[in-house]
């Protein structure tokens, strides 16, 4: 006997923290061809950070990992949005974080595995020891009906897309049905979620503007360490949490200074999430920790 | 008024100005490409290494505006930060 992974769930009593998210302005067009799946978003774990937010630092993305490998149905693919490591100066240093990076998540099960750069990655060198160690900054892909697209938008140092990677987005919208589910996997916020933090994308407004005529868009993006949900327009924003240290609230006090860890609740705050894709174009976030659910 | 921006912090980091009277803010960088956004006072300039970028501004009102750098530049670039600070 087979049981699937929601059956799992519902009979293990696995829920956890459920958010359900849907998009779908015409969902039974939408729907056609269609899939469900599920992939695991993972996201800064700034690999080679030192400092008092974490103590556990060299610990924590084994651990996620290990609870990654540890789900009783591995994902289709996991994908980790940004910030890898954390920056350096130093060329040779920062080839060094990304490798033991690389081969620290080369133990994942799922062996489908997606990246992009966060700006502790790439904003220093425009991503030339990115590109060296894992290829192309943007890309799309399609998967069990649809469509992704990996959205750069830190290698230019100031937070911008840049001109020509919006010719390729816009590009690559063109070729998509309007009806066509579409999933961006992004670093930073799309939208000018606070700009007073930085919390913003120079030129998200015109990748949003492509965006908006496509009826099934959905955003997972990192950076503001932190899970949060907002939509402008029909499209549906989530954030992650960081794998390193959890950030404040939008505005909830005067620096973006890390939250400091809690010895009585380590890992508090900190996490990975799984996005179980339904249909029609729906979207159940579960929040997952580090240290079981 | 001048400040020079350097690995990560703006010198001074405080700024006193008198709401209503022109000012003129002569931005340096004492080593890489930095930022100054002022998002309340809807500032914006890139500060690169070898020339002087000049912000004209005149304070809206009397208050407290924070500003950051923009522009990734190395390990604490998150904590580069200052405050402009305009009085009646």
């Amino acid at each position: 006997m087979t049981i699937d992974r929601r059956q799992f769930l519902k009979l293990a009593g696995l829920g956890g923290a459920v958010v359900v998210t849907g998009c779908a302005r015409n969902p039974f067009v939408a729907g056609a061809g269609a899939d469900e799946f599920y992939f695991v978003q993972l996201s800064d774990t700034h690999w080679g950070f030192q400092g008092a937010p974490n103590p556990d630092a060299q610990g924590t993305l084994p651990k996620a990992v290990a609870a990654v490998n540890a789900l009783p149905v591995q994902p289709d693919f996991v994908v980790f949005t940004g910030d890898l490591t954390h920056t350096t100066d130093d060329p040779k240093e920062r080839r060094r974080r990304l490798a033991q990076f690389k081969e620290i998540v080369g133990g994942l099960k799922a062996k489908n595995v997606r990246f992009m750069p966060g700006e502790h990655d790439g904003s220093l060198d425009r991503s030339e020891a990115y590109q060296e160690l894992f290829g192309a900054t943007h890309y799309s892909f399609d998967h069990r009906g649809v469509h992704f697209i990996a959205v750069d938008n830190v290698s230019d140092p100031a937070g911008k897309i840049g001109e020509e990677q919006l010719g390729w987005l816009k590009r690559d919208l063109d070729a998509q049905p309007k009806d066509a589910r579409i999933v961006v996997l992004t670093h930073r916020p799309l939208f000018p979620l606070y700009p007073q933090w930085d919390w913003a994308t120079g030129d998200g407004e015109q990748a949003l503007a492509l965006l908006q005529p496509h009826a099934n868009v959905t955003v997972f993006y990192g950076h503001i360490h932190q899970e949060h949900h907002f939509r402008t327009g029909h499209i549906e924003h989530h954030a992650a949490k960081s794998l390193i240290f959890p950030l404040p609230a939008p505005g909830s006090q005067p620096r973006r200074a890390p939250l400091a860890w809690d010895p009585a609740q380590p890992y508090r705050g900190l996490g990975f999430r799984e996005v179980e894709a339904e249909t029609p174009a729906e979207y159940k976030l579960r929040e997952l920790s580090v240290v079981g659910t | 008024m001048r400040i020079l921006a350097r690995k990560f912090t703006y010198q001074p980091d405080e700024i006193t100005l008198k709401a209503g009277e022109p000012v003129v803010l002569e931005l340096t960088t004492a080593d890489v490409h930095m930022g100054l956004k002022c998002v309340d006072l809807g500032l914006r300039a890139d500060i690169l290494p070898g020339q002087a970028t000049r912000l004209r501004l005149v304070p809206p009102k009397p208050g407290e505006f924070p500003f950051f750098c923009d522009v990734f530049c190395g390990d604490d670039h998150e904590l580069m930060s200052g405050l402009i600070r305009v009085v009646a």
